[in-house]
């Protein structure tokens, strides 16, 4: 949840656009958003099916820096209580059906989430995109209407998920509008794309993203932000595994 | 020698009463053995072919991986120690690489294992020799049932997502290059076999395995630091426990005609005891002792399960014989059984169950014709030459 949020944000920094920023400073203006205090957000995820039925799935998260996140699903009624508890890179799964918490580890972690396009480790991943990536400016773009600088990524370590990204950014408002990221062969793996972006605390944020599995069929998923606070307080029993079965 | 002969000529002259009781009983000897066969063909069956496709004479696991444990996959390589790697290029053993995997077959996302071995390996009953073709894509060797739910078929390409040693993610498309015909299920679902030094590059695994299965006939079982010896006993314990709750489920229906038979032959002797008074009165008369008259009739009651052997041999030597040399043709639906079958079952009768068979059903018949005798021991010669049964 946390890396999709993260892929997200803005940061609304004036650059002329007469000139072209260097790849890492733009990374810098996208993480230097990112690291901020707690989060709390409520989602819908609209699951596209494949025979026209779509599924819409609430959820809450609270998130605590980069390391812990906390997600429990309001609705529909068969998925509501379920929650998801990340801490560092190890996750846990409740559901109230089955009054039992289990670890996602393995190729479990490979699985989608609710059958959307997103999967368990999609989750997981952590974006400090300047810790982890190489950039160079290869061009310039209109993304829903918004000037954009094509911003491709390069991983400059070896223990990054996606080894190359490609970034439409804003050129005002620093939000990733779409992004594209590749495997190390070179083959596009996943795609986002954000259909709007609201202001939210003086921070831009996108309210509807289409991720979508590239080489999955179907239209993807929806993810629309319906509401977000920033620099809130959580209390930290949330983060623990006792906080699943409340 | 008179109590045989006369319990035959008494057993013989009942007529029908008594080869009803034969053929009943002798239904219960070819029930018990067919059935036993069967479990005992089904266990040979799946354990050779266990062993041929899959374990080999063993395995040797690297530290980390538990095949029950999806949890310990991740970590579950490492770089072939000198010991093993000698035994492979002698070919005795085989290394198999095993990580998790996501297919897409028809825009459908799957999580695999994808299984890397060598393509002239000999060590298992595998055809990996067609993993041998350079070709520009990465050859994919897949089972029917993996072709049959993924609707991928020979000549397919489908694209493959994995992960690399660091936790990058890396996608290509294999190619199909041949759908073979297991009988071992955990060969064959949701799992794809390519060469083992694709796997390798792929992985960034270079020099690495996950497993190591030693030839059937190769006798080393040194230990080898950082890798645990699995035993042919270990990897088919539970193979082995599952016949045996087969085989139990099994033999209900044999216990019940067994029921049926010995239900029949009490009943025949407590009518006898009951109808025949005034002829053991003449025979305890005659001088014959309640002991020998005892004897008679127990004899008499035993003789039932040795004509139902005879009955038994008559019919059910060549329906046995037939079905162990043509089998028989399983549905379909076996396969979900989790055994590994095949198409046909051959059934295994050994000399063990056979004669075991006649030991318990002559014994279990035995005793049955000895309890209602227990009468004759308190009867008196007067009263029994009365028709009196006190």
């Amino acid at each position: 949840m946390k890396k999709i949020i993260s892929l997200l944000f803005i940061l609304n920094i004036s650059v002329s656009a007469a000139q072209t920023p260097s790849g890492e400073w733009i990374l810098e203006r996208i993480d230097e958003n990112w690291v901020s205090g707690n989060k709390i957000y409520v989602t819908n995820m609209v699951i596209h099916g494949r025979r026209g039925a779509d599924r819409t799935i609430q959820s809450k998260s609270w998130i605590q820096g980069s390391e812990k996140s906390f997600t429990e699903y309001l609705s529909p009624a068969r998925e509501k209580g379920t929650k998801m508890l990340k801490l560092e890179d190890q996750l846990w799964t409740y559901t109230p059906s089955t009054d039992r918490t289990i670890q996602i580890s393995g190729h479990m972690l490979r699985q989608s989430v609710m059958g959307s396009d997103l999967s368990y480790e999609d989750m997981m991943e952590d974006t400090e995109l300047k810790e982890l990536y190489d950039a160079e400016v290869t061009g310039e773009d209109t993304v829903i209407s918004r000037p954009c600088w094509v911003v491709e990524l390069t991983a400059k370590t070896s223990d990054v998920a996606y080894y190359s990204r490609k970034m439409w950014v804003d050129k005002e408002r620093f939000v990733v509008l779409r992004a594209y990221l590749y495997a190390k062969s070179g083959k596009l793996l996943k795609t986002t794309e954000i259909k709007n972006v609201i202001r939210v605390q003086g921070r831009w944020v996108p309210n509807v993203i289409v991720f979508k599995d590239a080489l999955k069929e179907g239209e993807g998923t929806e993810f629309i932000i319906e509401s977000v606070e920033f620099d809130v307080d959580i209390p930290d029993y949330i983060f623990t595994k006792a906080a699943l079965r409340r | 020698m008179i109590i045989p002969k006369l319990a035959f000529q008494n057993i013989l002259g009942a007529g029908l009463r008594t080869w009803l009781n034969v053929i009943v009983l002798s239904f219960a000897y070819v029930a018990i053995i067919a059935l036993n066969g069967i479990y005992g063909g089904m266990q040979e069956q799946a354990v050779q072919a266990q062993i041929e496709v899959e374990y080999g004479g063993g395995q040797f696991w690297q530290g980390q991986y538990d095949p029950y444990d999806p949890f310990s996959f991740q970590d579950a390589h490492g770089a072939l120690p000198p010991q093993l790697q000698n035994w492979i290029e002698e070919g005795n053993a085989t290394p198999v690489l095993i990580r998790q995997a996501t297919i897409y077959p028809n825009g459908r996302l799957r999580t695999i294992l994808l299984k890397g071995i060598n393509p002239d390996q000999t060590v298992l009953n595998i055809p990996s020799h067609f993993l041998a073709d350079e070709k520009d894509v990465t050859p994919a060797l897949i089972g029917s049932r993996m072709a049959k739910s993924t609707g991928l078929e020979l000549g397919d390409y489908v694209t493959v997502r994995w992960r690399d040693k660091n936790g990058t993610f890396d996608a290509q498309d294999v190619e199909i290059v041949q759908i073979m015909n297991t009988s071992v299920q955990t060969v064959d679902n949701n799992q794809i076999w390519v060469p083992l030094n694709d796997l390798q590059t792929m992985t960034q695994m270079e020099g690495e395995a996950t497993i190591v299965v030693v030839d059937r006939n190769f006798q080393n079982r040194e230990p080898i630091e950082g890798w645990t010896f699995q035993s042919l006993d270990v990897l088919l314990k539970d193979l082995m426990d599952m016949v045996k709750s087969k085989t139990i489920g099994g033999s209900i229906i044999y216990i019940v005609l067994l029921m049926l038979a010995i239900l029949a032959i009490f009943d025949t002797q407590v009518l006898s005891i009951f109808k025949r008074r005034k002829e053991m009165g003449t025979l305890m008369a005659l001088g014959m002792t309640r002991v020998k008259v005892i004897e008679l009739f127990t004899v008499e009651g035993a003789v039932h399960g040795v004509l139902a052997v005879l009955v038994a041999v008559i019919y059910g030597t060549p329906l046995l014989v037939y079905l162990a040399t043509q089998g028989f043709p399983l549905p379909a639906s076996t396969d979900s059984y989790g055994f590994a079958i095949g198409e046909k079952l051959f059934p295994i009768y050994s000399a063990q169950l056979i004669f075991g068979t006649i030991i318990l059903v002559m014994t279990v018949t035995t005793i049955v014709s000895y309890l209602p005798t227990r009468k004759i021991s308190k009867l008196k010669p007067t009263d029994a030459l009365k028709g009196k049964l006190t």
